[in-house]
């Protein structure tokens, strides 16, 4: 028993790990795509914002269905309440995730609609990063469950205040990615438009930050006890501030990371909530999902540690390799 | 319509749909790998032109594969909660190392071959060719293994709970239908980008378009086609003697056999009565025993083993197995005659031949479509053979109505990424090789 234990507490990890490594990369793609109207202004500009995500937006997709897999493996019961239980919202994440996709290649092969492909890319990317963080929300907010481990709320229940707040807060910290990721990897007037468009969102974080870590304390009080829940905070306003400062000295790609930090606390403020709970039942503690009474068996959470820890190194590997081909500034001609 | 049902179309609308676009991925990957490799050797421009036309066409293959995937990686959660519930242990697995080990290094590198040819050496370019060709492989081959342990389950036990316990990884892996099933539906991949390729070249030199780099385009392809079709007879035939041995009633409703016999026919096309459970048609007497174990006599069972509830649907079966086997052959046929045209140097005149090629395209997806109605049809009622019944697979609390709405959802979606699909394709292919 004390060895599955350890095992279902690294799959913990390594989950949260998968889904913030999916939080941060597709992040500033999804963020990116979302203030494509704020941040380019001609065709051209927005060909080359367009152009910095398109060879890794896939990739960075990968870490959501990875996540999406090993949650499978790891916590059967979770990944099927979750996923039947939210069906409709799923649904929508899933109609986002196809246009968003399809939007960017269908706009560079079709200039007679690029237009419409645009508004599909902004609306599918918006939509996909603000559903993320709701879900999530409830999940830690806790959704009514019944003793089946089933579902026992409706679409509505959903959209209660706090898991939207949960979303809006995802969202904010979503665009902030996208707007330092832009920062990062453009020039001109079109990095003029995202450091002004990264400051005003530095202050948006800062204020729902506030709010969040302190109805996080409200809605689950055992928060508080926790030593790792503080790191989490202090790590967000360095983030914050660190950004504050590079924003003001103009800095390239300072930013960026700076980002991609806060946002890391605000995860880590979630994980340090949640666990060991996977998802919280509202009406009756007994019902909640837990790493402990959802798992696969030890023989499966063994397998799926070797393949992770020997693979998921090789995959970061890669993808650093790769995104080093890619560095500097994006062009407009990019594009094959 | 109730519940199950639903969820069953929606299943089999999105997986046909996802699976177009993986076909045709691997089967190109191959020959873009081919082209880039006579690349790197020769120097010549004309591969160079080959795979940037390939390149273009790969990245809209790409991501309508890669938007669609995700659709079926979230469905057994959604759809078939029960099924996930119950198989976590194994079909978990199997779908997080697929994200792991494969889908990662596709999507990575697909990156690099499709905006990376200003950036990078000739050297980077030919390796990310090939990691998108091996995690293109890779995909396959896991998720072919999750589709074959539903098939062919080895590797577990049942607890007291009803609950399935993996006990041995590398025997689920390699279960006894792995191997077969990849290879056919590998080599039907590498088919489906031969033909693909030979309809582009074909029209190009039938319209006197892109001289020598379109005819080199269509020497490659018709080698491959030449070829490819042959290799499936053996892979075909080597998977269909697993399903006779490993799932018998699957293999009697795809001949339309009810009674067990030995020396048992094969029909070249036919139709079953399944109300007064006979099969009539044209068929080889005892041509299926032969096929088995080249003994006319030997035994090959028949429906009336099981309870007639434990039937799948015979007709349908009998019917997509037969429309499969038949292009299988048109393929044979017409693969080697380009061959034969090619070796005689009379192919890039061959007006005719030339001008049927375009029309092909879809045929290997007709084989494919109807491959898997074969395979996952002949499985039913069951969704894990002998195990699990699909009746007891789907989500207990998605309604109806809820199912009915994404079902209609997916079907409006999918069916404008169709026709701008097929809309960019022509355009594509209508602009040419880049530098032309
Ligand atoms: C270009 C596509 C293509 C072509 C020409 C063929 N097949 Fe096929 N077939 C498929 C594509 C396919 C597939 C990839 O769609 C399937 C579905 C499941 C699988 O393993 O491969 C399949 C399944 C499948 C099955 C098994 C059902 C199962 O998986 O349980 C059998 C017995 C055959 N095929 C046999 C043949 C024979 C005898 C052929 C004649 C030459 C043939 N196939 C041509
Ligand atoms: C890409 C090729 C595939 C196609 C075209 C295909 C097609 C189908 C079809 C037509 C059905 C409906 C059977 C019926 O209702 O009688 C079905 C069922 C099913 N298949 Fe497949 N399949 C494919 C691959 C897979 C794979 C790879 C898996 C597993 C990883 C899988 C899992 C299932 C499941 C869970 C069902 C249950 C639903 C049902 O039986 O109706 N399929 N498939
Ligand atoms: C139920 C079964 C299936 C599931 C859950 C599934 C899942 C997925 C997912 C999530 C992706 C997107 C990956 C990305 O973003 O890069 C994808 C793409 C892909 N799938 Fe599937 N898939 C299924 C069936 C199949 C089958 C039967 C094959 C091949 C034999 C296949 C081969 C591929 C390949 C090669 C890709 C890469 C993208 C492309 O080629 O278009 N898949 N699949």
């Amino acid at each position: 028993m004390e060895n599955i234990q350890n095992f279902q507490i690294l799959w913990f990890v390594l989950i949260f790990i998968l889904l913030a490594g999916y939080a941060l990369l597709d992040g500033f793609d999804l963020g990116l795509a979302a203030l494509l109207p704020f941040l380019g202004k001609t065709k051209e500009e927005k060909d080359t914002l367009i152009a910095s995500i398109g060879p890794v937006w896939d990739g960075n997709e990968v870490w959501l269905i990875t996540g999406g897999g090993a949650l499978f493996a790891a916590f059967p019961h979770a990944y099927a309440t979750a996923f039947s239980g939210f069906y409709v919202a799923m649904m929508l994440v899933l109609l986002a995730l196809i246009f968003r996709a399809v939007s960017m290649e269908f706009r560079a092969n079709d200039p007679a609609r690029a237009g419409l492909w645009e508004k599909a890319l902004v609306g599918g990317s918006a939509l996909a990063a603000l559903l993320f963080g709701v879900a999530l929300g409830n999940v830690i907010y806790g959704v009514p469950l019944d003793g089946r481990m089933e579902y026992a709320g409706s679409f509505f229940t959903l959209l209660r205040p706090v898991p939207l707040l949960f979303g809006i807060t995802g969202f904010a910290a979503v665009l902030l990615q996208g707007a330092s990721w832009a920062v990062m990897k453009t020039e001109g007037r079109v990095q003029e438009r995202s450091f002004k468009a990264a400051r005003t969102l530095t202050w948006i974080n800062a204020v729902l930050a506030v709010i969040y870590f302190v109805v996080l304390v409200y809605a689950i009080p055992r928060v508080s006890g926790n030593a790792l829940f503080y790191v989490a905070v202090a790590i967000t306003f360095a983030g914050l501030i660190g950004l504050f400062f590079s924003l003001r000295k103009k800095n390239d790609a300072g930013p960026f990371w700076e980002s991609s930090f806060s946002f890391i606390g605000l995860f880590l403020a979630a994980g340090a909530a949640q666990f060991p709970s996977l998802i919280t039942a509202s009406n009756d503690p007994n019902f909640s999902l837990t790493i402990y009474n959802s798992s696969t068996g030890l023989y499966t959470l063994q397998v799926m540690a070797v393949i992770a820890l020997i693979g998921m190194p090789i995959v970061i590997g890669y993808t650093v390799f790769v995104y080093r081909l890619f560095k500097g500034k994006a062009k407009a001609d990019d594009h094959y | 319509m109730d519940a199950l049902l639903l969820a069953r179309l929606q299943f089999a609308f999105t997986i046909g749909f996802h699976f177009l676009f993986p076909a045709m991925t691997l089967g190109v990957a191959l020959i873009i790998l081919i082209s880039e490799t006579l690349h790197l050797a020769t120097k010549d421009e004309v591969y160079r032109k080959i795979t940037d036309l390939l390149a273009r066409l790969l990245g809209l293959i790409f991501v309508v594969g890669a938007a669609t995937g995700i659709v079926m990686e979230f469905s057994f959660g959604t759809n078939w909660s029960q099924y996930s519930r119950t198989v976590g242990d194994i079909f978990g697995p199997i779908l997080a190392a697929e994200g792991v080990i494969a889908f990662f290094l596709e999507s990575v590198f697909v990156g690099v071959l499709i905006f990376g040819r200003k950036r990078v050496s000739p050297g980077v370019y030919w390796i990310s060719a090939l990691l998108v060709f091996v995690g293109g492989h890779l995909s396959a081959f896991w998720i072919i293994v999750a589709n074959s342990w539903m098939q062919t389950p080895a590797g577990y036990e049942v607890s007291a709970a009803g609950k399935v316990i993996l006990t041995d990884f590398a025997a689920a892996v390699f279960n006894p239908s792995t191997v077969a099933r990849f290879l056919h539906t590998v080599l039907a991949t590498w088919i489906t980008g031969a033909v693909l390729v030979c309809g582009i070249a074909g029209y190009y030199v039938r319209k006197g378009l892109h001289g020598e780099t379109a005819r080199t385009m269509l020497k490659i392809g018709i080698i491959l086609f030449a070829i490819t079709p042959v290799l499936q007879l053996g892979a075909a035939h080597g998977h269909a003697i697993q399903v006779i041995n490993y799932q018998p009633m699957k293999a009697a409703a795809m001949e339309g056999h009810f009674e067990t016999a030995r020396g048992a026919d094969i029909y070249v096309f036919g139709y079953v009565d399944e109300a007064n459970e006979k099969t009539y048609g044209l068929y080889i007497p005892k041509g299926l025993s032969f096929l088995y174990n080249f003994d006319f006599n030997s035994e090959i069972k028949g429906l009336r083993e099981v309870p007639r509830a434990d039937w799948p649907p015979v007709n349908l079966v009998f019917q997509s197995y037969h429309i499969m086997v038949t292009l299988g052959g048109i393929f044979i046929g017409l693969g080697l005659l380009g061959g034969l045209l090619l070796w005689t140097g009379k192919l890039y005149t061959a007006k005719w031949y030339l001008w049927g090629l375009p029309f092909l395209i879809p045929l290997p997806h007709l084989a494919h479509e109807t491959g898997w109605i074969t395979a996952e049809v002949g499985r039913q009622p069951w969704i894990i053979q002998d195990l699990m019944r699909t009746a007891h697979a789907s989500s207990v609390v998605v309604s109806a109505g809820e199912i009915a709405f994404s079902l209609v959802m997916f079907f409006l979606t999918y069916s404008l990424l169709a026709v701008m699909f097929v809309f960019l394709f022509v355009k594509i292919v209508k602009q040419g090789p880049a530098g032309e």
